[in-house]
């Protein structure tokens, strides 16, 4: 692999991750956090739409007229997003039901559009191959890092694993108390804040 | 008069207490870019309240007459009572806001072109809002009735332009304060987000 493909994969790990710095693809990063398991399921999801939307849209680039290439772009996504859907239905049938609407609204998730139309619509078969694997990592490396911080704080399992012990809950005569927020909508807005605020820090990049 | 208090207490329930952006996190994308400025998040608010109002109650309209199981037999053709398309569902839903949005700009533009021009930009943005599809795919997760659909489609539309004029109305006066770097703008916008979405959780008491 050559240096530009390695760049197409590493850029959006950290420097130029899809949403910490692109700002794609909030919604279902904030949503389907509370648990890991989810937010694994759901980069899977993303990965497999992403990359393959990426492909058959840079192959088709050529052959998809300027006017008409935002439906073209929602009818390849949305018949990849029926078939992820339908394999999650058949397959992992609890967890497509806590991920409820959340696999439908990949459709509309940016960063599979925002890369369409940013990067297959102008290069090759083999870069947006590359640029759907970079940026789906990138997506993943977020939700993962937002809900392990939600999963242990807020339900104090990893995987449903229990890992704060039991006996430190004041149930069971200790002192400890899972945070209850964590699990609501402001503790994941809060948790993707601080990520971003590190990550900007990190790279040096101020928004003005 | 008992209709009318349900359909009350729905309007209630999807402006305040499960608002759509914030506790859903539907339409995040456009809510970040957006409320920079007030202007634009008025108009966008109103353009996703009226596309929204009219999208969900339509798609009801799709999806009962000829998506779900047994759907398609008002045709009278008998073997069309068993088929089940509601696997389609997702590409229809998308197809009907993408072409709802095109028409919306098109009339717009031929009868009311001030309110064109302020909306402009706004308009064809709307077709890959998560909000307007994902008020599409709750109310077929949640099963309402014509009726409920209509109201669900404008409130929840109303929820999003409330949550984004407010966070238009925090940011201005953001403008003045004294932020870290690294948190500049994304950052503190998720921050206050999450507060705002904080002081919604406080409507969860109402019971309805």
């Amino acid at each position: 692999m050559d240096k530009i493909s390695k760049a197409i994969i590493s850029d959006p790990l950290v420097d130029n991750n899809p949403i910490t710095k692109q700002i794609l693809g909030i919604c279902s990063a904030l949503a389907v956090t509370v648990k890991m398991e989810q937010a694994v399921v759901m980069t899977f999801a993303l990965t497999f739409v992403l990359v393959s939307s990426n492909i058959i849209i840079s192959l088709l680039r050529k052959g998809i007229p300027g006017k008409v290439r935002i439906i073209v772009q929602l009818t390849v996504i949305a018949s990849l997003v029926i078939l992820i859907d339908q394999v999650l239905k058949a397959y992992l049938y609890d967890i497509s039901k806590q991920l409820s609407v959340f696999v439908g609204l990949i459709i509309t998730n940016c960063i599979i559009m925002g890369r369409a139309e940013a990067f297959a619509m102008q290069n090759n078969f083999k870069e947006s191959l590359y640029d759907g694997f970079g940026n789906s990592f990138g997506y993943g490396l977020i939700l993962i890092i937002v809900s392990t911080f939600r999963e242990l704080f807020g339900s104090g399992t990893l995987f449903n694993y229990q890992i704060i012990p039991t006996w430190m809950y004041l149930e069971q005569g200790g002192w400890y108390v899972n945070n209850g927020l964590m699990l609501l909508a402001p503790g994941a807005f809060i948790i993707l804040g601080l990520i971003i605020w590190v990550q900007r820090t990190y790279t040096h990049f101020i928004e003005d | 008069m008992e209709l009318l208090e349900h359909y009350l207490s729905l309007a209630t329930k999807s402006i305040f207490i499960e608002n759509i952006l914030l506790s859903y996190f539907l339409g995040m994308c456009s809510f970040l870019a957006i409320s920079k400025k007030i202007e634009a998040s008025i108009g966008l608010g109103f353009a996703v309240i009226f596309v929204s109002g009219v999208t969900v109650p339509l798609n009801w309209v799709i999806k009962e007459f000829l998506l779900i199981e047994g759907a398609l037999s008002w045709v009278g053709i008998p073997a069309l009572t068993t088929v089940d398309l509601s696997f389609l569902s997702f590409i229809t839903y998308i197809a009907t806001i993408a072409a709802m949005v095109q028409l919306v700009e098109m009339l717009l533009d031929k009868f009311s072109p001030a309110l064109y021009n302020s909306l402009g930009i706004f308009l064809p943005l709307i077709a890959v809002n998560c909000s307007i599809l994902g008020a599409s795919l709750f109310m077929a997760e949640r099963g309402y009735t014509f009726g409920e659909s209509a109201v669900f489609g404008v409130s929840s539309g109303a929820g999003f332009a409330l949550a984004i004029v407010s966070m238009a109305a925090i940011r201005f006066k953001l403008k003045y304060s004294n932020i870290p770097d690294g948190l500049k703008g994304l950052g503190i916008t998720m921050i206050l987000t999450g507060l705002l979405s904080m002081a919604y959780l406080s409507f969860s008491g109402i019971n309805l």
